[in-house]
């Protein structure tokens, strides 16, 4: 409904902010007047505040629990083995099984996430070495029989020898399973996974390994669980080290490792961690029945940590997407850089945000 | 190791006697909003309204931000009208204005007398001359995807769904998509996307239908002011190249290109732009690195790590037998 009339001397009756011509008038806050432009003009800007990056399909659960259940199963394996070599038969034993298991569950979580589950074969069409998630297939297409193998001779008492080779080839195979998941969240666009890249593959193979150590503090007795405290410690220095590092080196690109839900959880996992493989270190010592308690809340902590920070380095890539300052930021220091570099003066209007 | 060897895409996707890469020079200068190409593109590619059947998400088309109802590229819009408004002077642009005897000779009559062959030197308000006195301007500018040389979307997928056409643009084959998604945030300008209801990632084709069989790309033909040019890259480079110089001879420095640079992060694009202001302002990125150009480090930081950890988890087995050793 109009609430003005349109005359020669201009309009009658009109709310005086028609007239607003933008940004005029700018003064305290609560008392600007006309309207404010809603981008603003030049470098360090954005589009309405909107993400440069198209947001992550993946779900929390599916990937996050994938990139945690191969850091598992790999590190498994490499314990399996080593139980295997040292006459360690229940450390083998729940490792391979666990290796099993989560090669298992990590699969039916990456098939579950696709939007055409029904053509996931379509993963093996091609070997192409450029694409991270296609070497992860053909990767999983070997090792998961492998480990199969190895987990099922055991359980059923038979081929001694099939089940050590398998064991053995599990455990060549293990590192890889665990390490390649970080060239897949790295090997994208997103700013707090792309540029952790150096960093990420010794933050998941320690996050891994610390997992798997706890799985073996759980599942075996202490006379052979010693290698699985160690290796909880080995992992939470790999995990923690590697993730102080990342951070460090990333800037303002590391906040949602740092801040917010994602934050939370990486320090979680990180303080979790790290007490729980110190922890690790001194369970033996324990007096009387309580030692093997210990033993199993120690390993269960290490294992609910080590899913801390995998589901905190997966929150703080959507968030990393989510915010257009980590996508612009970083990308016009640099053009700000090699505008300096090269001299042309125009240096100082990237310093923008 | 590296993964482009050669520079051509086209070659090195393995093409032989390919026609000329093909792609789009978007001059923003020349946009006047109409949206024309969203709709033709939506219209001849059949892409599904955005809020779709059953759900009350065509809600969000009113984004209450500006004369944007798309938001940006995604899977069911593969050409996105940016508006921004800007207290920047370009051109006069007066509220409350009586143009009758306009001392500035806006006269709009006399201009569209003139038709629409006005040389820029000539024209009483376009963007190429800006007027005395403006207040602000309205930026607005048609994106689309890139049509990379280095395209990560293409690298990462897994399936080899997405292909480098014999244009040299890049497209996804719907019946070999198996919807992982990893293209998704592959691609460092935000623009393939997943469609929820369908499972698998869409994007601009450059209408490889309509260019193999020579017909323009539906954006371009629709687009009233040929703000959006179609055509062999070469030529459209050319041509953005003298678009460029001519502004910047009439006094409009904000004028620059994006895409345009066959050096820059992604190898230069195949669909490229002439902007008014810094790339961010439109929401793009303003240095875009195609994202598997590290890959080759990253695939060595990882090896290094398997090693490592084979290695640290090994020593922890050192001093033999668990049963022996304990007990």
């Amino acid at each position: 409904m109009s609430t003005s009339d349109v005359t020669r001397d201009g309009l009658r009756g009109a709310h005086p902010e028609r007239e607003a011509t933008t940004g005029v008038a700018t003064g305290r806050r609560g008392r600007r007047r006309g309207e404010q432009p809603r981008v603003e003009a030049g470098a360090g800007s954005s589009y309405y505040g909107l993400p440069v990056l198209n947001q992550v399909t993946w779900e929390t659960t599916d990937i996050g629990g994938y990139l945690y259940l191969g850091g598992l199963a790999g590190a498994s394996s490499v314990l399996a083995a080593g139980a295997e070599l040292t006459d360690r038969p229940v450390l083998a034993r729940a490792t391979r099984a666990s290796a099993l298991g989560a090669v298992g569950l990590s699969l039916v979580a990456l098939i579950h996430d696709l939007g055409r589950p029904e053509r996931f074969l379509h993963m093996l069409r091609v070997a192409k070495p450029s694409s991270p998630m296609n070497v992860g297939s053909w990767l999983l297409t070997v090792y998961g029989p492998v480990a199969g193998v190895a987990a099922a001779a055991d359980i059923a008492g038979v081929l001694p020898r099939t089940r050590r080779a398998a064991t053995l080839a599990a455990a060549a195979l293990g590192p890889a399973v665990a390490s390649y998941t970080a060239v897949l969240i790295s090997d994208t666009a997103v700013p707090a996974w792309h540029d952790g890249y150096r960093e990420m593959p010794y933050l998941f193979v320690g996050s891994g390994a610390t997992a798997a150590a706890g799985l073996g503090m759980i599942a075996a007795p202490p006379y052979e669980a010693g290698p699985a405290r160690r290796t909880a410690l080995v992992g939470a220095v790999l995990e923690v080290g590697a993730g102080r590092l990342m951070q460090r080196r990333l800037g303002m690109v590391a906040e949602p490792y740092e801040h917010g839900r994602s934050g939370a959880l990486v320090r979680a996992g990180e303080i979790g961690t790290t007490v729980s493989a110190l922890a690790a270190q001194v369970v033996d010592r324990v007096p009387g029945g309580r030692g093997r308690a210990a033993a199993v809340a120690c390993g269960a902590a290490l294992m609910v940590s080590s899913a801390l920070t995998r589901f905190g380095i997966f929150l703080a890539g959507k968030a990393s997407a989510a915010d257009p300052r980590y996508t612009v930021e970083p990308q016009r220091r640099r053009l700000t850089e090699r505008r300096v570099e090269r001299g042309d003066g125009s240096g100082a209007e990237g310093a923008g945000g | 190791m590296t993964i482009h060897p050669l520079p051509d895409p086209v070659v090195a996707s393995g093409w032989t006697d390919a026609p000329p890469r093909m792609g789009f020079f978007t001059d923003t200068s020349v946009c006047i909003g109409c949206k024309a190409c969203e709709v033709a593109c939506k219209e001849w590619n059949a892409i599904p309204a955005r809020g779709t059947e059953g759900s009350s998400d065509l809600a969000q088309d009113f984004t209450a931000m500006s004369m944007d109802n798309s938001m940006g590229l995604g899977a069911d819009t593969w050409r996105h009208v940016a508006f921004i408004e800007q207290r920047k002077p370009l051109g006069i642009q007066e509220p409350g204005q009586f143009h009758g005897d306009d001392p500035s000779g806006s006269d709009v009559l006399a201009l569209a007398a003139q038709g629409s062959g006005t040389p820029p030197s000539e024209a009483g308000m376009t963007p190429t001359t800006p007027g005395p006195a403006g207040e602000f301007r309205w930026l607005m500018a048609s994106d689309v995807c890139k049509h990379c040389t280095h395209a990560a979307c293409l690298d990462v997928c897994p399936t080899g769904s997405l292909f480098r056409t014999e244009f040299g643009t890049v497209v996804v084959q719907e019946d070999i998509c198996n919807g992982c998604g990893y293209c998704v945030p592959a691609c460092p300008y935000g623009v393939i996307d997943q469609r929820p209801e369908d499972g698998r990632a869409w994007k601009c084709t450059l209408c490889y239908d309509r260019i193999s069989v020579g017909a323009e790309p539906a954006c371009a033909k629709a687009c009233p002011t040929d703000s959006i040019q179609f055509g062999p890259l070469d030529e459209l480079r050319a041509r953005a190249d003298a678009r460029l110089a001519s502004m910047h001879e009439n006094g409009v420095t904000d004028a620059r290109l994006y895409g345009r640079d066959p050096d820059d992060g992604v190898g230069g694009d195949g669909a490229f732009f002439l902007l008014l202001d810094e790339p961010e302002v439109y929401g793009l990125p303003p240095d875009p690195v195609d994202t598997t150009r590290d890959l080759a480090s990253m695939w060595r930081h990882a090896a290094t790590a398997a090693v490592t950890v084979l290695a640290g988890i090994a020593v922890t087995f050192a001093g033999g037998s668990g049963r022996r050793s304990r007990r």
